[in-house]
């Protein structure tokens, strides 16, 4: 196991390096420049570049970025915000987007376990059709249309929350977010729970349980529930990924000035010590949850483990 | 027999005659019954036909093509024509639309009256209707060229790997893993950053990641099948590597392939749409139904009109892939059957 988990911890920081280099080469090949100020004049902004080195070879900066990022540097902002430090500047919205984005992640897990075993429970009738149709729809139908229906009907219509995002009621302003975001985990995480379940119910150490005298309740919570969600932790890496793709147009929906918007925002700017430290919390943030999710299904599954590890 | 029935039998026991007993089936030629022999794509399609989900899906599919192809032109305008006299007139189909908003007739109090607009116009005064099919055409088209290069490349890429093994596939594999770990959204976001926008540069980024899942797949159905015994025999006989892969392998794991593509044009369509809809890719006065939508959220609460059409599309469409694509995984593999 610890042979499996080394070599998978290996090629995650060999890929975090591998995307830092591409970044910077993207970068270097994106036209437009940092200082787009019309009144510079070519002598200022060469002095402009010389000061922050960008006068210099490509492989000088990257390796001088490199080495300060080791040491938790990740450079000053050149236009956003004048010589903050990235790390600083990436500090609030990436917090506003991890909250956001793990209360979409709660809820969509318990809202999706429930459907699912309610359609397990009522396999086959119209409890099932229903919950399969919910799922259906929320896998399909991408966040950001979900956002754009919240917005227009309970953030205008109703007014019952804040259509846009609003720094002075943060937590109001988080709802439609939230539910726009969770309705894939929600879907996802129903569909594949109700055919686990269904299996589940037909095991035979569930009638053991029953003939038992169990009661319902801790029948399932207890003795089916558990078996259920190992391999639920299977589809955690898509839907992970799905919600951090959905953040970045869901920010860009209600206006939430997170890590997503922040990387337009720098993009558009051409701001370049802030789009790398922005794609590269993205990367790093997508290879931790795939690092995690495998190494965590190796240890509760130990078929996987057995496999891969001999491999 | 019926000398044998008539001896004693003390399994009759008392109370039975021979009378009670009555020969069947003797006049009958009796044989196996024949059915009628199944073709594999007849079973695939009962299946499949079986499948209500999969054929709606594959109804609404055909049917917002067929309007993709047709739809410009029945429209009786163009996409990009600009009348600035028409701007933002809500939609007016005689009999359901009346092009009333808020109570207020919009044609009548624009004075235009010659002309309807059935999914009503743009800021800038350009047919919706002509807009949402030229933009589902452009959807549609990105995401089938974008799935078909993937097949192609994945498909190279996995059978290579699988079938030669050892070094080549430990590269390969290094190589497609380092990929897999950079977020689709990053490069893609960079890459409309770096190529000049257009539907060129978004096939090309959504190539760039969309390939390696096709790659994995096909690898993994190599590893399974290169050690069959026909492969062997295909081998005894001489074939050369690269024949063995496209003309004995190959076929049997294009189904599995199909069946993922078709999962990955709702993708494609997504990726198409997002990029669009943060600025990134189809420029105006082209349209996909990701700026479509990108446009008609400016003035969402204004003339809700504008987004209706194209979101109603492109839920649909993705609605209907999905369910399209489950309908034909069960259909080719009723083992694998999920749901």
């Amino acid at each position: 196991m610890s042979k499996y988990i080394t070599k998978r911890v290996l090629v995650s920081l060999g890929t975090l390096i591998v995307i830092v280099f591409v970044l910077f080469l993207m970068l270097d090949k994106m036209p437009g420049s940092p200082f787009n100020d019309e009144k510079l004049t070519e002598t200022q902004r060469a002095l402009l570049y010389a000061k922050y080195g960008l006068d210099q070879p490509f492989f000088v900066r990257f390796w001088k970025y490199f080495t300060s990022m080791l040491k938790g540097d990740l450079g000053v902002s050149y236009v956003i915000s004048k010589n903050k430090a990235v790390s600083e500047l990436v500090k609030g919205p990436l917090w506003l987007s991890i909250r956001i984005g793990a209360r979409a992640m709660a809820l969509g897990t318990v809202l999706g376990l429930l459907l699912g075993i309610a359609a397990a429970l009522n396999h086959n009738t119209w409890i099932d059709t229903l919950c399969s149709f919910i799922s259906i729809i929320g896998v399909s139908v991408p966040s950001y249309v979900f956002a754009l229906l919240l917005a227009y009907y309970i953030g205008f219509v109703l007014k019952l929350t804040p259509i846009l995002y609003n720094s002075r009621n943060v937590a109001a302003s988080m709802i439609l977010p939230t539910i726009a975001l969770a309705m894939f985990p929600t879907a996802n995480i129903s569909r594949f729970t109700r055919s686990e379940m269904i299996d589940v119910l037909n095991s035979e150490y569930i009638l053991l349980v029953e003939a038992k005298g169990v009661r319902q309740s801790a029948l399932i919570f207890r003795h089916a529930l558990r078996n259920t969600l190992i391999p639920i932790i299977t589809i955690m890496g898509p839907i992970l990924v799905n919600l951090l793709t959905g953040s970045m147009v869901v920010e860009k929906v209600f206006g939430i000035p997170g890590i997503g918007m922040l990387m337009v925002q720098a993009i558009q700017n051409n701001d370049y010590n802030v789009v790398v430290a922005c794609a590269f919390v993205y990367s790093a943030m997508y290879i931790a949850m795939m690092l995690i999710v495998d190494v965590l299904y190796g240890i509760i599954d130990p078929r996987i483990r057995v496999a891969k590890g001999s491999a | 027999m019926s000398e044998v029935l008539k001896t004693h039998d003390p399994l009759l026991g008392d109370g039975y005659s021979e009378e009670d007993f009555v020969f069947v089936q003797q006049g009958e030629r009796l044989s196996d019954k024949a059915y009628k022999t199944t073709s594999y794509w007849r079973d695939v399609w009962s299946h499949f036909s079986k499948n209500k989900g999969a054929l709606v899906g594959f109804v609404i599919i055909f049917i917002i093509a067929l309007m993709a192809i047709i739809g410009p032109m029945i429209s009786g305008h163009s996409y990009d024509t600009i009348i600035i006299e028409h701007q933002n007139l809500p939609p007016k189909i005689p009999g359901i639309f009346g092009g009333v908003e808020r109570g207020i007739d919009v044609y009548a109090s624009k004075g235009v009256t010659d002309v309807n607009y059935w999914f009503g116009t743009d800021y800038d005064g350009r047919d919706m209707f002509t807009r949402v099919w030229q933009g589902t055409r452009i959807s549609l088209l990105v995401a089938f060229v974008a799935v078909i290069i993937d097949i192609v490349i994945g498909m190279s890429y996995g059978l290579i790997s699988g079938y030669f093994g050892g070094k080549v596939d430990m590269i390969m594999q290094r190589f497609a893993e380092i990929l897999n770990g950079i977020p689709t959204l990053v490069i893609v976001t960079l890459l409309g950053l770096v190529l000049p926008p257009g539907i060129a540069s978004i096939i090309f980024a959504l190539m760039i990641t969309g390939w390696i899942g096709m790659a994995r797949i096909s690898r993994a159905e190599v590893l399974k099948l290169k050690e069959s015994e026909y492969i062997l025999a295909s081998k005894t006989l001489g074939a050369k590597d690269f024949s063995i892969i496209f003309k004995d392998i190959l076929p049997n794991i294009f189904g599995q392939l199909v069946i993922m593509a078709m999962f990955s044009i709702p993708n494609a369509i997504f990726t198409e749409a997002f990029l669009s809809f943060v600025g990134l890719g189809i420029q105006p006065p082209q349209a996909s139904l990701g700026s479509l939508i990108s446009d008609g959220y400016k003035s969402l609460t204004i003339h809700p009109y504008q987004i209706a059409a194209p979101v109603i599309v492109l839920a649909l469409l993705m609605l209907s892939f999905n369910l399209f694509a489950d309908g034909l995984r069960d259909a080719f593999d009723p083992s694998m059957k999920q749901m």
